[in-house]
């Protein structure tokens, strides 16, 4: 092996079965004699149930049963697992039906079980709910107020809790004193995570040996088993869940949703496997979204351009229940990145996490930290209108200068390591952005409107250490395990807690085992999904799981090798301070023709024929690693539009993206999930954005409405890199999941404002829609 | 009611409930899962197929309508135990990730650049507006499909 | 998402098909318009008469103007020489309905009989004068298109009805462009506009307006018509022709929540503008 296959793109791992169907995602799954599930489901976002009358569904062609909230005995609701403390956090019941009372358009209120999928929704049509219409709120803001309608009776207000970072006082003094004060009301949309494959569940039971497996659509499927084992009652040992191939999920697939619930609970019932299959339609109603603020937001600075504070009012609306990690989101994620990568020491945020009659929202790429930046960038650059200066400029003369080994900001966190103006200088170089401002000023000379928007980031991911997650209130670890399992013919079998859903783990891992032991990657295969195969895990969210993960394999794979070393010292019958290693190879020193491949080593370790006094048979180490801290990927993201003002439309030209996560295992991944991300998050300001009607339906309820983007609303992407090993990983590097969709809402959105200064316009709410960004323009010319 | 399909050069003989859809015939009847279905509305595109050649969305066509006809799905695109050439792009230039979309986007390309190989960025990005992606940002699917159609024209 | 049950038969012939079809019938040709509306249980008809394999229904002749047959299909009517040369307009519209595989598939019967105010093909034909023909269990009988298309998804049509068949007039003379902003999530016209001139020299003999997209249903603009004629196409008179486009369709106005009818309106003049550069250009 002369390459390195640690940097180097190889082609993916995963791809085979992919490109050619082969693989098998949930719903591709068939067991004989399976029940399809239906769900009945509100047509309101907010009413009492009166009565359901389930007898006609009940006599049709195919249905074994029906079922209401009244009749799922034995099932518990479904649990809140980020409890945050100091907020006086209310979590209301969230039963798997609804019982009594909808909370949104879309609350399940029966379940229809049929031999076959057409039949159960004929059934589900035919159960009759007499609903009493009660008056919903959907704004977050509205639904904290006076008067607003009360979803829960338990949540007095709607506030289901009240968080605060920093000192109020401290935060007045500083903003009392400075110079210049901006402020803007931001409204973060809600947005559809839409991941392309919907969710799906099926279950089957076997009551003689009371074991329950549950095939489901989920990025964590060991906290999907913890939440199972809770919400039946059937011991943890007992319950076997399954994410097979997995079409996506970004973050929309962490949490534990009734209808998991409801598949588990009837095939206990009826002792036949039961599936459930979301179609898109139900998956933009029932399917968690993200995002949903009210900001409103201050910045305060000095007239010659140093940033002093940043503080927020923070409305984050709920939805009708507390989804699995919702409170955590525009909380301990959100707030704790009110710094961003610049030097300013004041920081303060309110966050009141409020119940409204939308769909829950949880955790979406980036969760709360694509919110802080975009307020934070947001109000750089408002702050660089008010005092005449160059917003590339101001950010130039606040960015913390590079540091290596660890950097506290006023929010407490410590930045493991970053050289924010490196990427900065390097993405400002690759757009020419001085060359840009002339050939703006050149083109509004001729009635044509340009603008550039720039974004420095900073973010924090890999989530661990565990230690903070319990002082934030999750429920859980935030460590992972993995084992490095050798076959006796020198095959690996790499088995990891975390469950990747197209990220391209099996390759990314594989490239570290092979990296550290001198496997060949195609003789390395990471197994993951299945909770009886793998070692527990806390999943996949949070751009974690090459860094968590990553760090657990270099680790088990390290302890690997050095009981490699001694065995083969001990076959080759030499010293082992004498044995060196080279690409999978170990040899005694000034005996080159002496030597004991990793192959070799790994056979005569099972055969455990000639072992070393002292060391047990077998080829294979398990590590649990729990982060020392968070990872800090970094960089700068720069847009370039063009609006036509007659229309209102935005034709984004260039987008160029620095970014920097220690060195990159695959540069080919890597640019993957920038590209992604990037889309994901020009998305939310261009195009994006749920929108429900005043009684709190779901007006865009499918793809016609929604906007998902598409190839033509795009440029090719122009990447850069930077390289800043994290000091405290064992490879260095950072995680790069969420960097593209959290630096890229603001660039777009400041490329668009900053074209659109000229005509004075001064906000839009996102999404930035050619109507908006035409009435806009008609406003500011009347 | 009673209908004859060949697909994936397979003939196939099977009684139908007339409201079936072509994908759900694929997928439940003949367990041909590799056709996806990601929206209710003809959109997304993960459910693309050639039915007699020609691409089709086949979320939007009853089974009886495909009766006597022709059906290439994904798992019958490759030929001779070899990828086809778009399957080898997507591969090598990274153009998927979850893979969900990734059956419908291949069919849906294949069939493009046949009937205008050559095509150029532009018309490539264009034509895939009947096909979403969610996690590549269509970047790397673009550069897979300008590789073929730049072969494709050249040859 | 699935449709409802129904009765499904198959049709030899148009006389086969009118007499198949009951109250509560459809007709279904390429289904592209009808199946997506019945998946979503928007639409429940109790029985289905598939005239795809009638093959009277399908082709494109060229007589002077042009008859297409109802189940031919937009990608057929968009790759036609016949059409590009005598109704280039409807080429470039049929070309921008859906995406490819909605092309192969739907058909030009069938969307017009779905009426959506804010697909493509509707627009061109009411600018160019088309007729819609009918058969019926009473006989044939013919409607001009701009009758044809009453109100939001509702047409002239009477039930059993099945439309055979659209005429064109002749229009290789003209300097015609159908000009589209499509909605960026469902890709169907915000609004979409075709001009047909007839050109004399430097001055507009006549012109053919119409919009859709921001209206219930296409709409014939005739204000917009005279104030081209007898023009040079001058600024003056395409901008007067842009201001009379939006009084043209200001009792016809549509929108949805993300582009609201005022925003329409306004732009119905924008791509009129776009319309003329385009058939000029």
């Amino acid at each position: 092996m002369t390459t390195r296959i640690f940097g180097s793109g190889i082609k993916r791992r995963e791809d085979p079965r992919l490109i050619t169907g082969e693989a098998r995602y949930t719903d591709d799954i068939k067991l004989p004699g399976v029940l399809h599930m239906a769900v009945v489901r509100s047509p309101y976002a907010h009413a009492n149930i009166v009565s359901i009358d389930s007898s006609a569904a009940e006599a049709m062609d195919g249905v074994v049963a029906v079922y209401t909230g009244d009749d799922i005995e034995g099932l518990a609701g479904l649990p809140t697992a980020w409890l945050i403390p100091d907020s006086d956090l209310k979590t209301p019941e969230h039963p798997a039906l609804a019982k009594g009372k909808v909370r949104y358009v879309g609350d399940g209120v029966a379940i229809v079980l049929a031999d076959d999928r057409y039949r159960a929704q004929d059934a589900a049509d035919a159960v009759v709910v007499d609903y009493e219409e009660l008056p919903a709120v959907i704004d977050p803001e509205e639904a904290a107020g006076e008067g607003a309608p009360l979803i829960h009776d338990d949540v007095e207000g709607n506030i289901a809790f009240r968080w605060v970072m920093g000192d109020r006082d401290a935060s007045d003094a500083v903003f009392n004193g400075a110079d210049v004060v901006v402020s803007e009301r931001i409204l973060q949309q809600r947005l559809l995570p839409t991941a392309m494959e919907p969710r799906a569940a099926m279950a089957q039971y076997n009551g003689a040996t009371q074991e329950l497996t549950l095939w489901c659509t989920s990025q964590n499927p060991h906290i999907h088993r913890f939440i199972i084992s809770a919400v039946t009652g059937l011991n943890e040992n007992k319950v076997r869940v399954i994410a097979p191939e997995v079409g996506g999920g970004f973050g929309s697939k962490i949490p534990c949703y009734p209808d998991e619930a409801l598949v588990s609970w009837a095939a206990m019932k009826l002792g036949v496997p039961v599936k459930w299959t979301e179609t898109r339609s139900e998956n933009y109603l029932i399917t968690i979204h993200g995002r949903d603020h009210v900001q409103h937001v201050e910045m305060a600075a000095s007239n010659d351009g140093k940033l002093l504070g940043v503080r927020a009012t923070v409305y984050a609306g709920m939805g009708g229940y507390l989804s699995t990690a919702a409170p955590g989101i525009p909380t301990i994620l959100h707030g704790l990145l009110y710094v961003g990568p610049y030097t300013m020491d004041s920081v303060f945020c309110e966050s009141i996490g409020v119940m409204t009659n939308g769909t829950p929202t949880d955790a979406y790429r980036g969760a709360g930290r694509p919110e802080a930046t975009f307020l934070l960038e947001r109000m750089v650059d408002n702050v660089a209108r008010a005092i005449d200066m160059d917003p590339a400029e101001l950010r130039r003369k606040n960015l913390i200068p590079a540091f290596e080994d660890g950097y506290e900001v006023a929010t407490t966190l410590i930045y493991d390591s970053g050289d924010y103006p490196t990427a900065f200088e390097k993405a400002l170089g690759m757009a020419g952005y001085d060359d840009f401002r002339q050939a703006q000023a050149d083109a509004l000379a001729e009635g044509r409107y340009l603008g550039i928007g720039v974004t420095a980031y900073t973010e924090m991911c890999g989530l661990g250490p565990s230690q903070v997650a319990g002082a934030v209130g999750f429920q859980g670890g935030l460590w992972e395990s993995a084992t490095v399992r050798v076959t006796p013919t020198g095959k690996v079998q790499a088995l990891i807690g975390a469950s990747p859903h197209g990220q391209g783990s099996e390759t990314t891992l594989a490239q570290i085992i092979s990296e550290e032991l001198g496997f060949p990657v195609e003789d390395i295969e990471v197994v993951h999904g299945d909770t009886t195969e793998t070692p527990m895990g806390w999943g996949t969210y949070g751009s974690r799981t090459t860094p968590v993960t990553g760090a657990a394999l270099a680790h088990a794979s390290r302890k690997l090798k050095e009981k490699a070393r001694v065995l083969a010292a001990h076959l080759m019958e030499a010293n082992v301070d004498d044995i060196e290693y080279a690409d999978g190879s170990f040899s005694v020193k000034g005996s080159p023709d002496q030597a004991q491949s990793i192959q070799d080593v790994a056979l005569m370790a099972h055969l455990a024929w000639n072992m070393p006094e002292g060391m047990d048979p077998g080829f294979e180490e398990s590590q649990f690693y729990d982060p020392p801290n968070f990872v800090y990927p970094f960089g700068t993201h720069i847009a370039i539009v063009e609006v036509d003002a007659d229309t209102g439309e935005i034709e984004l030209q260039r987008y160029i993206a620095v970014d920097d996560c220690g060195p990159q295992i695959n540069p080919e991944i890597v640019a993957g999930q920038i590209h992604g991300g990037v889309v994901q998050g020009a998305a939310q300001a261009l195009c994006e954005g749920a929108i429900y009607s005043d009684d709190g339906q779901l007006l865009t309820g499918s793809m016609m409405d929604y906007c998902m983007p598409k190839a033509d609303m795009f440029p090719n992407f122009e990447l850069g890199e930077t390289v800043t090993p994290s000091p405290h990983h064992p490879v260095g590097v950072k995680g790069v999941g969420e960097t593209g969709t959290i630096a890229s809402t603001p660039t777009v959105y400041n490329a668009v404002l900053d074209a659109l200064a000229p005509l004075g316009v001064k906000q839009i709410d996102m999404p930035l829609t050619s109507a908006k960004v035409w009435g806009a323009i008609q406003s500011a010319r009347s | 009611m009673q209908i004859s399909m060949t697909v994936n050069g397979v003939g196939h003989e099977a009684d139908v409930d007339p409201r079936t859809l072509l994908v759900h015939f694929l997928r439940e009847a003949l367990d041909l899962t590799g056709t996806k279905i990601g929206c209710d509305t003809s959109q997304c595109g993960a459910c693309t197929v050639h039915l007699n050649g020609k691409v089709l969305k086949s979320c939007t066509l009853l089974a009886v309508q495909a009766d006597g006809c022709e059906v290439t799905t994904i798992e019958g695109l490759a030929e001779g135990g070899e990828h086809h050439p778009m399957q080898t792009a997507f591969w090598e230039n990274h153009g998927l990730q979850c893979g969900y979309c990734t059956p419908g986007m291949i069919m849906a390309s294949a069939a493009f650049v046949r009937d205008n190989p050559g095509a150029s960025e532009a018309e490539i990005r264009h034509y895939l507006e009947g096909n979403i992606c969610r996690c590549t940002g269509y970047h790397n699917i673009v550069k897979a499909v300008k590789q073929v159609a730049d072969a494709a024209a050249g040859a | 998402m699935w449709p409802n049950k129904f009765d499904y038969a198959r049709a030899g012939s148009v006389d086969e098909a009118l007499g198949l079809i009951g109250d509560e019938g459809k007709f279904l040709a390429g289904g592209h318009s009808l199946l997506p509306v019945m998946k979503l249980r928007l639409a429940a008809p109790e029985q289905l008469v598939d005239i795809g394999g009638i093959d009277s229904l399908r082709g494109i002749s060229a007589n002077g103007g042009l008859t297409i047959g109802a189940t031919t299909t937009h990608a057929e009517i968009a790759d036609s020489s016949d059409v590009q040369a005598i109704c280039s307009a409807l080429a470039s519209a049929c070309g921008q309905v859906g995406d490819q595989a909605v092309r192969n598939f739907g058909t030009i019967g069938g969307n017009i009989a779905h009426a959506d105010p804010a697909s493509d093909p509707p627009t061109v034909l009411v600018a160019c004068g088309a007729t819609v023909n009918i058969q019926g269990a009473d006989g044939a009988r013919s409607v001009g298109a701009e009758d044809f298309f009453a109100d939001l998804f509702e047409t002239a049509l009477d039930d059993g009805e099945l439309i055979t068949s659209v005429s064109l007039p002749d229009l290789s003379d003209h300097q015609m462009a159908y000009a589209k902003f499509p909605h960026p999530a469902s890709r169907y016209a915000i609004v979409g506009v075709c001009v047909a001139l007839k050109m004399d020299g430097g001055t507009c003999e006549h012109a053919h307006v119409a919009v859709g997209g921001a209206t219930v249903k296409a709409v014939k603009c005739r204000g917009a018509e005279a104030a081209l004629a007898g023009s040079t196409l001058d600024d003056a008179a395409v901008g007067a022709a842009a201001e009379a486009v939006k009084a043209d369709i200001a009792d016809w106005l549509a929108g949805d929540i993300a582009y609201p009818e005022t925003y329409r309106q306004q732009m119905a003049g924008v791509f009129l503008k776009r319309a003329i550069a385009a058939a000029t250009g």
